[in-house]
């Protein structure tokens, strides 16, 4: 028998508002599992309702249709004793700004109901792993962002939970406070930590993720590993060219017959194809003369534009 | 996975550790607070105001020193004034900009355990006040001893009155702004004139009767009662039925409040 899965979501729902009028469904009828050790992402533009699927994981935001199951238990009825399990890092970091680095630990383990002695412990082990150590009695005031989201990721660990919620852990900061913000995500999925976070970067979702949903309106419209997916749902390699408005009205036509996938944005023309290289000499000989032009491997962000038509950042 | 066991103290008890844990920093203030507050309406109120009053309308506070009649109001302002304080920006900064509401709701608390825990906490700083009030009214000789003991737990009953809708109301508000509005024109008149300078007795009828229908004045009547020793049972039964029927509502409305915006 396989292991239990840690979340299973069953045409979970999520609607917002007063019955009628005011009533707006921000989840629509998703199913998704959630597996020990394994990190799985939700991927999504603004609104697509990752926050809202994250917070009702959370239990602190009741399910509107469906079922919900964390740790065996259900969301609907047994809130206290999932929360004790779970590690939240919420979208807008509540870190307490007039205390330290350090208090801000020891109050949230005490939360938890953790014992002084333990909570004093934990929190020391936490500032090291969040490199906050020198910042320990500093007021958190004082703290970059980076370093703030790292404090908020610390604090969601100090009761050492079986599942960590990350709602868009790195938007925001710049890439160096990413950078490190992945490292120590990598060394948790190392640990065997269980994470389950959303992101609307391409890049983040494919380093982290062993495997995740992309939502859409509330739905969610594909699911598997990274590297499955685009296999599945784009090919190997993208030609990007930027064309000046009148090459693209001249030679738009032709360079559209090029490939079987073209996609024709704001800025930019994309041609799919398994043979980067063979298309853009090819586009060349056209006679086109782009300002800009390269051949890259595919990514999420072209599943994405496959599946819904639209651009992930906007 | 063995079950892990929540061990501690009951949940809204880890939330009043927040609140004690804050506090730390700021008590002696408070403290210094406390008792200059009393001290300087004592003082203006006794060696001025009074003095003017007692040689002239003695009459309508059938010959009580004036000192002794205002004392028991103004405490019982000071506990309106305080809980408001306690309660509507504290509340208001929890859930929105400092957000340890919505931290601490992440946690095996429920919202009806964060609200239960500050609640206590902002009881705990009334009555604090209270109790340091009705100490400097002894040592100025305007209120007995025994009495003065009283005094404290009416604060608390006044405390939890005001605390409870105030909370359920901050919880919802999202511009600063409202608070002052609300402290202008809703805290500040009650303290005006529910009875803590004057006999609401002195006011025209339609007034007299509205004045006598607010909390403040049934706060202000129970301690003065009890301080000046005229309370009867049927009257202080009103005065705490009144009181802890506000509170009882208010409690429903903040649960329900409370849980609506940290579950929404
Ligand atoms: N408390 C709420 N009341 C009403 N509508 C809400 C509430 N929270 C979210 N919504 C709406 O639900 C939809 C989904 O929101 P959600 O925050 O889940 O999206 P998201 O995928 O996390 O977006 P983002 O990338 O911007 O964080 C949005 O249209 C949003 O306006
Ligand atoms: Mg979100």
């Amino acid at each position: 028998m396989p292991p239990q899965p840690l979340v299973t979501a069953r045409r979970l729902r999520k609607v917002y508002g007063k019955p009628g009028a005011r009533e707006f469904t921000a989840v629509d009828g998703i199913d998704f599992e959630v597996r020990r050790g394994e990190a799985f992402g939700l991927l999504g533009a603004n609104g697509a309702g990752k926050s809202s699927t994250m917070r009702m994981i959370a239990c602190v935001s009741p399910v509107s249709g469906g079922d919900l199951t964390i740790l065996g238990r259900d969301a609907a009825t047994d809130g206290p004793a999932i929360r004790a399990r779970l590690g939240v890092v919420p979208q807008d970091d509540t870190v307490d700004t007039e205390l330290t680095v350090r208090e801000n630990l020891l109050i949230y383990g005490r939360y938890f109901g953790l014992s002084k002695v333990e909570v004093r412990r934990r929190a020391a082990e936490l500032l090291e792993f969040a490199r906050l150590t020198e910042k320990a009695d500093e007021s958190v005031g004082a703290l970059s962002g980076g370093m703030r989201r790292r404090l908020t990721i610390a604090r969601a660990l100090v009761n050492s939970p079986d599942i960590v919620l990350l709602d868009e852990p790195t938007t925001g900061l710049d890439p160096q406070a990413r950078h490190l913000l992945w490292e120590r995500l990598f060394q948790l999925k190392r640990e065997g930590v269980t994470l389950l976070l959303t992101t609307h970067y391409m890049d983040e979702a494919e380093q982290l993720c062993d495997r995740l949903v992309v939502m859409d309106s509330g739905r969610i419209v594909a699911e598997g590993a990274p590297a499955e997916l685009i296999s599945r749902y784009t090919t190997r390699e993208v030609v990007e060219l930027r064309l000046t408005d009148g090459d693209r009205a001249t030679y738009g036509d032709e360079l559209r017959s090029l490939v079987a996938r073209f996609e024709d944005l704001a800025d930019r023309l994309l041609l799919y194809t398994d043979d980067g290289e063979d298309v853009l000499s090819r586009a060349h000989a056209t006679g086109a003369r782009p300002i800009t032009a390269l051949v890259r491997r595919s990514t999420l962000e072209d599943v994405f534009l496959t599946l819904t038509g639209r651009s992930l950042v906007d | 996975m063995p079950e892990r066991t929540v061990t501690g103290a009951a949940p809204a008890l880890r939330e009043l550790g927040y609140w004690l844990h804050r506090y730390r920093r700021i008590w002696r203030g408070t403290v210094v607070i406390s008792v200059a507050n009393p001290l300087l309406f004592l003082t203006a109120l006794g060696a001025g105001l009074g003095k003017l009053i007692n040689t002239r309308t003695a009459a309508a506070l059938h010959g009580t020193p004036y000192l002794h009649f205002v004392l028991p109001g103004l405490l019982a302002a000071a506990a309106m004034q305080t809980t408001y304080v306690e309660a509507a920006g504290p509340v208001l900064q929890s859930v929105r900009t400092r957000g340890n509401y919505r931290a601490a709701a992440t946690t095996p608390l429920d919202p009806t355990d964060i609200l239960y825990g500050h609640l206590l906490f902002i009881l705990l700083r009334v009555t604090m006040t209270g109790a340091m009030f009705a100490l400097v009214g002894a040592a100025f000789g305007t209120v007995g001893a025994t009495r003065a003991l009283l005094l404290a737990p009416c604060t608390t009953l006044i405390g939890l009155a005001f605390a409870t809708p105030v909370a359920a109301w901050a919880v919802t508000v999202s511009r600063p702004a409202s608070l002052t509005m609300m402290m202008r024109f809703a805290i500040l008149p009650l303290y005006m004139f529910s009875g803590t300078f004057f006999p609401t007795t002195g006011l025209p009828g339609p007034l007299r009767d509205l004045a006598e229908a607010t909390p403040l004045w049934h706060g202000v009547e129970l301690c003065r009662s009890l301080a000046l020793g005229t309370a009867t049972a049927a009257a202080t039964a009103v005065h705490v039925g009144y009181l802890a029927a506000m509170a009882a509502v208010g409690l429903w409305a903040a649960r329900r409040s409370y849980r609506r915006v940290l579950h929404a």
